[in-house]
Formats: C-alpha cells, structure tokens, sequence
C-alpha cells in the first residue's frame, strides 16, 4: 500500500514543519493522514537515567515495575484501542467511535502522564530548585515561595481520593502557574485546559512497595527527585505560546 | 461521674455513635500465601483503621450525620453530593468490614442452595458468573470494587447483578443489596502481586471468597426461602 510509504513521509515532513511543503500542501498532508490508521504506533519511551537512579526516594523495584509494566500496558492498550477507533471511524459508526472514548482517556491519559512524569524525574544529585529565572518567578508571583507552593502541591497529592495525580500547571489565560489533581489517568490539559509542568503520580502502585499505605511520606520525599530544569523547560515553552 | 452512669442508664447517648474497626475473622497470617502476613496487616491496621478513624473524627463534630447508620450514610445522596470525604472515609469504612468476612482460610469452591439457583437462572452457571466477576475486577479503571450484588428493586423480577464500582462507591446506594466484594484498590494486591491483578482475583476466587458468607446475605434478605 503507497500509504505505508507516503504517511511516514508526510508525517516527519509536518513534523519537523518542513518549508518544503507551502500551508496549501501542509492543509493537504493533514487531511489525508487524519484518514491514514492511527493504530499501533505508540511505544514505550526510554528513561533517561537507570532504574536505580531515583534511590532512595523510589526503589529500583518500583520503577522497573512502574515502567515495564504499568506503563507499557497503557501504551499497548492506547494501541489496541487506537486500532478499534481506525475499524469505527472507517465504518461511520458513531455509536462505536464514543463506546472508545473511555479506554481511549483512560489508556491514552496514562501514555501521557507517564511520558511526563518520567521526563520530571532525576536523580537526586541532578535535582536544583533554579535560584533565577521564569520557574523561580513565577512560584514566587502565584505562591510566594517555593516551600508554600510545595505545600500547596503536596497536600493537594496526598488528599487525592483513590487513584490520581497532583499536577503543577500553566494557565494560559492568567498567565499563572497553579495546582490541580485529576482522578484516574484523566490528562491535564485536555480535562482543564493546564498546561504540564509537573506532575506527580499518586496511584498506590507509584510507592506502595516504597512506602506501603504513606502516601504523605512518599510525597515529601519525591520534591528531592523533580527535575526542575525539564519544569523550567515546560514553563518556558508554555508562556511562548 | 454518677449523672453520667444515670444518663447511661435510661439510654441517653451523649457521645456521637462510633464506626467500628471490627477484628479480621482469621489471623492476620490466616490467609497466606494467597494474601500475604504484610499485606493483611497493612490493609486492615493501617487503610481500614484510617477510614474508620477519619470517619469517627468527622462525626465528633457533626451530630446530625453521626446518629445515623453507616448504611444509612452511604444511601444519603446529600452526604454524597455535599460531604464527600464523609461518604468516602464511612463506605471505606463498611466496604472494608464486609470484604474481610468475604473471605476466608481455605476458601474457593462454589456455592449451594438458594444461592447456587440464583446464580445459574441469572448466569447460566457458575462459570459464566465468575467470568463475569473476574472480568468486572480486571476492568475496574483505577481504584474499586468488584460486587455481587442483589437487585430486588423490581418486584417479582429480583435478579443477581454483577457490578463494578469506583473508589469507596457502594452498590447500596442503587438500591443494590451486597452479597460478595472483591477490592481492587491496587494496596489491596500490590505487595503479593504487584501489577498483576488478575492473579490476585484468581487466587481470590481459587483460595479466598467466602460463598457461605454470600449465601447467607442472600439469606438475610429472602426470609422464609426454601432450599433448592
């Protein structure tokens, strides 16, 4: 089939905005990939650091598991569902196209968290609150402090109810950071409109084997892992628009 | 001291009723190796007790919610709607009381009698049943509960469901009477299973549940029922 030729094609050149192709042409490409199947094409995203790199404050154990595991079942879930959408979008079936869309939040939500989650973590030596600049700027403009913003984030993390996660996020509108929690794997920006710039993972399978029922312990010590650059990043990029 | 006892003695409560941690049926290594020592320890003296400690917290200060029932607490729809950490910490609370009772050392096999009768008229057989509760478990996104459940809701068509809930949510408040519970909150199964929970619902249906337990909720609901 051309397609398996000509979308691979087609996406890197949209990916990387390639100037070879004039907004006539971009309009085109989109189109007809928005047709091509979307199935089967998400992976599991390398660390960019060993398993052991987060001790003491995550286990080897639990990142192995955390990674290995749970996160390649939502990526090979995400893919699987992604392939039944491809079979209910061809076939017009609207009925089956929304029957998905709770697998869809719940598989794709945990592909993007997880991505995120694993890119805000480092080990501890790695990990600097930055003494200057957009991040320390804008804590200070919405919370006052980085402890009081710690404070604030932390005990939103703890009190989720069941499975969850703590987010810091960008509001494009107030041109302010705030905090925010999302049951399950409910994304952040598409369940409120937040950008990412930090999220914790409060599922009990994120500590449990760390620090069994403590979630509040678990919490206070992951602040010694966050890797405030890839924030800082984030931030950065959400304020350019 | 003594108007206190006087008090006591014509029945005037002047303490708010306390939900309470009940003891496991079993000892806490009862239920090995299905369920390890660590993790019924950690579940019952540290999750379960929180709950039940939270809940009675709450209910100190809010005379009006702690004469009621925890049952009738969880059917209450302004509780749940207004007050959700009171709901959450008292459905804990009894989700918890009634799963330890769920299960049991040497558990497994299938039920007999009414229940067993039921169970094949609205599933076919035993197989389908379990098939239907196991896959409930496995597809209970995040934090809940796998129930079986009595909907006597239609008179002259009462029927057996099968249901899933999420978070501390309780069949009882859709007019649902309890029969079986499964928890699937990942602290339930995570040090002896780790990700792996349908291993861990397996074992529960292999070596675990409780149908005596089942039958004789069933029973508490059909009085003067017959034997099959």
């Amino acid at each position: 089939m051309s397609s398996k030729l000509i979308s691979p094609a087609l996406r890197a050149a949209l990916n990387v905005n390639s100037s070879k192709l004039n907004a006539e042409t971009t309009k085109l490409a989109a189109a007809y990939l928005s047709s091509a199947p979307a199935g089967g094409k998400h992976e599991l995203p390398g660390l960019k650091y060993d398993y052991g790199a987060l001790e003491p404050v995550i286990s080897a154990e639990t990142m192995t598991i955390h990674h290995t595991k749970h996160h390649q079942t939502y990526v090979t879930n995400l893919n699987a569902s992604l392939e039944k959408l491809d079979a209910a979008v061809s076939s017009g079936d609207v009925s089956s196209i929304l029957s998905l869309s709770g697998a869809l939040k719940f598989n794709g939500g945990g592909h993007i968290n997880h991505t995120l989650f694993w890119e805000n973590l480092t080990s501890k030596g790695s990990s600097e609150f930055p003494s200057s600049g957009a991040l320390k700027e804008a804590v200070e403009a919405r919370f006052g402090s980085v402890d009081e913003m710690k404070k604030d984030l932390g005990a939103k993390s703890i009190g989720v109810q069941g499975s969850g996660w703590g987010w810091l996020g960008y509001n494009a509108a107030s041109g302010l950071i705030e905090t925010a929690t999302c049951p399950n794997q409910d994304p952040l920006q598409p369940t409120t409109g937040l950008i990412p710039l930090l999220g914790i993972d409060v599922w009990e399978h994120a500590y449990y084997v760390d620090y069994r029922n403590v979630r509040p312990s678990y919490v206070n010590a992951i602040w010694d892992v966050i890797d405030w650059k890839v924030v800082e990043e984030r931030l950065v990029k959400a304020k350019s628009g | 001291m003594l108007f206190r006892s006087i008090l006591a003695y014509i029945g005037v409560s002047f303490a708010a009723a306390a939900i309470e941690l009940p003891d496991l049926p079993y000892s806490y290594d009862a239920l090995a190796p299905s369920i390890s020592e660590k993790t019924l320890r950690t579940h019952h003296s540290k999750h379960h007790a929180k709950y039940v400690n939270t809940a009675n917290e709450m209910l100190k200060s809010d005379p009006s919610h702690a004469k009621l029932s925890a049952e009738k607490i969880i059917q209450d729809r302004k509780v749940r709607a207004n007050n959700p950490s009171l709901f959450n910490n008292v459905a804990q609370a009894w989700n918890h009381a009634f799963y330890w009772k769920c299960l049991k050392p040497n558990g497994g096999g299938q039920p007999t009698g009414k229940l067993m009768g039921m169970i094949e008229r609205d599933f076919g057989s035993f197989d389908a049943l379990r098939t239907k509760m196991e896959n409930e478990a496995l597809t209970c996104f995040g934090s809940g509960w796998a129930w079986l459940g009595y909907d006597g809701k239609n008179r002259g068509h009462e029927k057996l469901v099968v249901i899933k809930t999420s978070g501390a949510e309780n069949p009882m408040a859709f007019g649902i009477t309890p029969l079986l519970t499964i928890d699937v909150w990942e602290h339930a199964y995570y040090l002896d299973f780790q990700e792996k929970r349908g291993d861990y619902v397996k074992a529960y249906f292999d070596t675990l549940v409780n149908w005596s337990f089942a039958e004789e909720n069933l029973k508490s609901i059909l009085p003067g029922h017959e034997e099959l």
